[in-house]
């Protein structure tokens, strides 16, 4: 059965004409997930706007911790992260988080990556905890509580959420209905349910009903912004 | 000295004992080299942490995708028949069981199963975890991969890790560069050794209580 058109189809519209206008609000001392792992899904023309914009003293949820100059390395570089919470910081190219972790000039809360995925996806969903057994018996879980259910041990672990979430997809329409493109989809559907008000960056943004209701990946319910940015990729292979 | 295995014939070695049909999660390293090795006549499953299954080898060049990438955040291919999903699905599959077999390195790995490969724990190191914790103790058979010995000669079976811990009583097998150990309750039991090691020189380089399966197969790597 196809979707049928929905009525007063002018009223609801999340896009936002430019990068700058969509994280205007975003505060100092603000919790920000930024979807991605390594590069790929990371929302880079959203950084850069933020960085534009000035917030610092921020809280930032990621897998990793910025990888070279550009995206979440160029937010640390500027000096604008009090906090991270993410479970591989150490990389290659991480040069901008290892310098600030070593001196003292950031905080690191280190997560394994299903815990953070879990607690995460817990925020979205309205859970008060988590029981988990990643990670029990671990330095990673010394002083949490732990519980045995059914023999098997658990470490209880709390909700992370966010006052913004800030992703990449690569289709959106103005209701806020995402798709995503390949191994770049990683933390943006979770993320995105996860923030009071979630950003999404996208390749493109078409018409309402364009997008296969059975494919849709993040319902609009959950987002509340859309920006256009033509894709880098497509620029350059054009 | 018996000849040690190079880490392609170590490869080839874990790859020999992976089923079609499996589901399996390859780690970041020396365990990614085992997806060379498997069969190509077989339907076997590799899932990448980061959202992949029916992970495919790497392009050809000129053919990479920023956005199809494995855990290490090198380009590959997706077979076909082959998904994309989150990180939270992805994660369901390791910890709720669904994956069959996982290969890791190791820092270290106890006789009982314990692993030790996300921190050395030296005072000035950056921690990172990634998905290591969730694969120790989500998979059904979680192997381990690595040279029995460091560079400086102490092994890195021991009765009790010094690392810190990744998982506990997680290991069920190790292959070294050396010999094959099936981990126990009970302690590990030596099942393979490479041609020209005697079971008393392994027992005197790894210093740890080891037991000889029955039938004790020697084997070349090839």
């Amino acid at each position: 059965m196809a979707a049928q058109p929905a009525l007063n189809t002018s009223m609801i519209n999340k896009t936002i004409g430019s990068f700058g206008e969509a994280v205007a609000d975003i505060f100092d001392g603000a919790c920000i997930m930024i979807g991605g792992f390594g590069t790929a899904g990371m929302p880079d023309q959203l950084i850069d706007a933020l960085i534009v914009q000035g917030a610092s003293n921020l809280t930032i949820v990621n897998n990793n911790a910025g990888n070279g100059e550009t995206g979440l390395a160029a937010l640390l570089r500027e000096g604008r992260v009090r906090k991270i919470i993410c479970s591989f910081p150490r990389q290659v190219d991480s040069q901008h988080f290892d310098r600030l972790y070593r001196a003292g000039q950031i905080e690191l809360e280190l997560v394994p990556q299903g815990n953070l995925a879990a607690r995460i996806q817990a925020a979205g969903a309205g859970l008060g905890a988590i029981f988990t057994p990643t990670g029990f018996g671990t330095r990673l879980a010394e002083g949490k509580e732990t519980r045995k259910i059914d023999g098997r041990h658990y470490v209880l672990e709390y909700p992370i959420a966010a006052d913004f979430a800030l992703i990449k997809a690569r289709e959106g329409d103005r209701w806020g209905n995402l798709v995503y493109s390949k191994a770049a989809r990683n933390f943006g559907p979770i993320m995105a349910t996860a923030a009071k008000c979630t950003i999404a960056q996208v390749g493109e943004i078409v018409p309402l009903g364009a997008l296969d209701p059975e494919a849709i990946v993040t319902p609009g319910i959950f987002v509340q912004r859309v920006v256009a940015a033509p894709s880098r990729d497509r620029a350059n292979a054009a | 000295m018996p000849r040690k295995l190079n880490r392609e014939q170590m490869a080839t070695r874990v790859a020999q004992d992976i089923p079609e049909g499996a589901y399996v999660n390859l780690g970041i390293g020396l365990p990614t080299t085992v997806a060379n090795f498997l069969p190509l006549d077989k339907d076997i499953f590799l899932q990448s942490e980061n959202g992949l299954l029916g992970m495919g080898p790497a392009p050809a060049q000129g053919e990479e995708d920023d956005e199809l990438i494995n855990a290490g955040k090198l380009p590959v291919t997706l077979l076909s028949g082959g998904c994309f999903f989150h990180q939270a699905d992805s994660f369901a599959m390791m910890r709720g069981g669904h994956l069959d077999i996982c290969v890791l390195g190791a820092f270290q790995t106890s006789i009982y199963g314990d692993l030790a490969n996300w921190h050395t724990g030296a005072p000035n190191a950056i921690p990172a975890v990634g998905g290591a914790m969730d694969l120790a103790i989500g998979a059904k058979q979680v192997f381990v991969m690595m040279e029995l010995l460091t560079k400086s000669g102490e092994s890195k079976l021991v009765e009790r890790c010094s690392y810190p811990l990744t998982g506990l009583l997680c290991v069920s097998r190790v292959y070294t560069d050396l010999a094959v150990f099936d981990l126990t309750a009970e302690g590990a039991i030596v099942t393979e050794m490479v041609d020209g090691l005697t079971f008393e020189e392994l027992k005197g380089l790894t210093g740890v209580p080891l037991r000889a399966a029955p039938v004790l197969r020697p084997w070349s790597g090839s």
